[in-house]
């Protein structure tokens, strides 16, 4: 196990280093970071020239980047447009869109999860045929359609929702913005767990454990689920990271002032610090949840070792 | 079960796990080209592909689906058959006025037909659903298969490689990527799915030929002295393909609905193209006055998608024998 973690860490390292790598060619692409610096007007070249040097901009984009790292591991994620060091804009942005990533991961759990195992284990009848279409509705409207006709009916037609979420965000406001953000992985939760849990109710295990007078419910929940969650987990730890990166369209639409909304910021103001900065953290919760879930295989599953 | 090959090619799309279920289909299920197939005795022997058409012509959600399809595409190719006015034509007199004769959708926020301007936006939707699906097919497909054929240091790169795209948020690269972008063609847009679309592909790919290299008549194929391209094009490739079709289907649909988040986001399409996308983010900021500006392009758009991923469903049912 522990050889494992290294082994996975490892692994790791290259795939931080060419992403990150790969955002900051991309970023360095976008444009002069220079021109944001002086608001709507021209930059005077000789102060133009004058920053380059200041913030290394002269030297050659591999060099900068080895600069960027380096300072990011001491901790320094470099200066915002508006002066504010990025660590300080991480520090209130992170904590709202953990929140709402952890408000859409919990949607995904207990009502997708719950609809899988209902549909799975009634497949063909009605329900299932009900819930199957439900989710193809629910995968094929975009995120950005289910929030604006959400925010119209639920936040200024009826009035249940406040349509826009105050700069705290508390849990209660990111309800709904949190179902947005889950409803396409919801469904395709819903449809994994469905298909799992039908294909494994027929295995032998559950024949056995029925047939030693096992209540229902137990040989459901201890051993059908049980065995049926791998690709389940699987799915929603890969989806952790894109929940993060795409609740940028959600955080515009219910104006959340999380990562999203700074990343959007950074983007529209030029400002690579920060879009480098915010994309490199996400990158490594991606990685994070990657190994977690690497790691959850062994306990749902007591035959997978890890040598 | 040596011949058992179509459905462990299969499910190397799924789940995974022993297919004990489509033993009886699997002995007439395939008749590879030139592979030396042992068929039942008296079952008429029948490739994977006839048998997944018979079971799709029969099925009502791939009639549906693909009848939506080949409208979309029809007005997309000729927009004039059902939408005689010009989507550029506006007149802010016009501006959020709701249904009236002759124009249906109501007016949106410059004063343009919502109908032409919906009917318009097809041709951009479906152009990059199906360039990026080929492209992301093209290049995925090819890498990933000589990365599951060849094996080695090309493998623990392409691996690497593909683990490198699936870090970066796909909608946070498209604001990065394309912001620079001002053209207002859809090539940009393609690109870039392109470009952040191929592993999910070449990752399938390479599963399907590594399971489809393993199989006796391929070890067959190379003792009577075949050559690699011989054995990846005549033996490999049949077995492996489905499921990068019904991936790529799929995919249509989420590339359809990505065009438009990026568009609505302001980074896709860019005006004066017309554009699902452009129209809803426009729309939104009169969502309270004129909700059927965003209802019509919105519904639109999900119907569209939904086409495209009920034909990836139908096309799966029918390629995987497990879920009969």
């Amino acid at each position: 196990m522990g050889r494992y973690v290294i082994r996975r860490l490892l692994q790791m390292i290259p795939v931080f280093f060419g992403t990150t790598l790969l955002i900051f060619l991309m970023v360095n692409v976008m444009g002069d970071p220079i021109a944001g610096l002086c608001g709507d007007r021209q930059c005077d070249p000789a102060t133009a020239a004058q920053l380059r040097t200041e913030f290394g901009l002269d030297k050659p984009v591999w060099q900068q980047y080895l600069t960027y790292m380096g300072n990011v591991f001491t901790g320094d994620f470099g200066t915002a447009f508006n002066g504010q060091e990025v660590t300080e804009l991480m520090g209130t942005a992170f904590p709202i869109t953990i929140r709402l990533t952890l408000v859409a991961i919990v949607f995904e759990i207990v009502i997708g999860i719950s609809l899988g195992v209902v549909t799975g284990l009634r497949r063909g009848r009605p329900v299932d045929t009900a819930v199957l279409i439900l989710t193809l509705i629910v995968i094929s409207i975009p995120t950005f359609v289910t929030g604006l006709l959400l925010q119209l009916l639920l936040g200024v037609e009826w009035g249940v929702i406040k349509p826009s979420v105050s700069p705290e965000a508390p849990l209660n406001e990111l309800l709904i913005p949190g179902l947005v953000v889950a409803s396409v992985s919801l469904a395709y939760v819903t449809r994994l767990t469905r298909t799992s849990i039908a294909e494994n109710s027929r295995a032998d295990y559950v024949r056995t454990a029925t047939a030693k007078g096992l209540p229902r419910r137990r040989v459901v929940i201890r051993h059908l689920l049980r065995n049926s969650l791998i690709p389940v987990v699987t799915f929603i730890g890969t989806d952790v990271g894109a929940l993060m990166g795409g609740a940028i369209v959600t955080e515009r639409i219910f104006n959340i002032h999380g990562v999203g909304y700074q990343l959007y910021q950074g983007i529209l103001r030029q400002n690579s610090q920060t879009v480098v900065g915010f994309v490199t953290v996400l990158v490594l919760v991606f990685l994070a949840a990657n190994l977690i879930v690497d790691l959850l295989y062994a306990v749902l599953d007591p035959r997978i070792r890890y040598a | 079960m040596p011949e058992q090959t179509p459905d462990e090619a299969i499910s190397a799309a799924g789940a995974g796990g022993p297919t004990d279920l489509a033993l009886a289909e699997g002995d007439s299920l395939e008749k590879t080209p030139g592979g030396p197939e042992g068929t039942g005795p008296d079952t008429k022997p029948q490739s994977l592909w006839s048998d997944a058409w018979r079971d799709l012509r029969r099925n009502p959600v791939f009639i549906i689906s693909a009848l939506i399809i080949l409208f979309l595409v029809v007005i997309s190719i000729w927009p004039q058959l059902i939408a005689s006015g010009d989507p550029l034509d506006c007149d802010l007199g016009n501006a959020q006025q709701g249904s009236q004769p002759g124009h249906p959708f109501g007016y949106d926020g410059q004063g343009c037909d919502v109908y032409t301007r919906v009917v318009y936006g097809a041709r951009n939707s479906v152009t990059v659903g199906i360039c990026s699906t080929v492209g992301v097919a093209v290049i995925g497909s090819v890498l990933g298969a000589l990365a599951g054929f060849f094996g080695g240091w090309w493998d623990a790169i392409l691996s690497r490689l593909t683990d490198i795209f699936f870090g970066i948020p796909v909608v946070l690269g498209g604001l990065v990527f394309l912001s620079v972008v001002t053209s207002s063609t859809v090539w940009p847009v393609i690109g870039f799915i392109v470009l952040l679309g191929w592993p999910q592909i070449a990752r399938i790919a390479r599963g399907s030929v590594i399971t489809a290299k393993h199989n006796d008549y391929v070890q067959a194929a190379r003792a009577l002295g075949a050559s690699n391209g011989r054995m990846m094009l005549r033996h490999i490739a049949p077995n492996a393909v489905a499921p990068v079709i019904v991936v790529a289907t799929i995919a249509l649909g989420t590339y359809i609905s990505l065009e438009a988040t990026l568009s609505f986001l302001g980074v896709g399409l860019k005006p004066p193209a017309v554009s699902w996308g452009i129209d809803i983010s426009a729309a939104s900021q009169y969502i309270r006055n004129a909700p059927h500006m965003l209802l019509w392009p919105a519904g639109a758009l999900a119907v569209t998608v939904l086409a495209f991923i009920m034909l990836g469903d139908a096309v799966r049912d029918a390629l995987d024998p497990k879920l009969r």
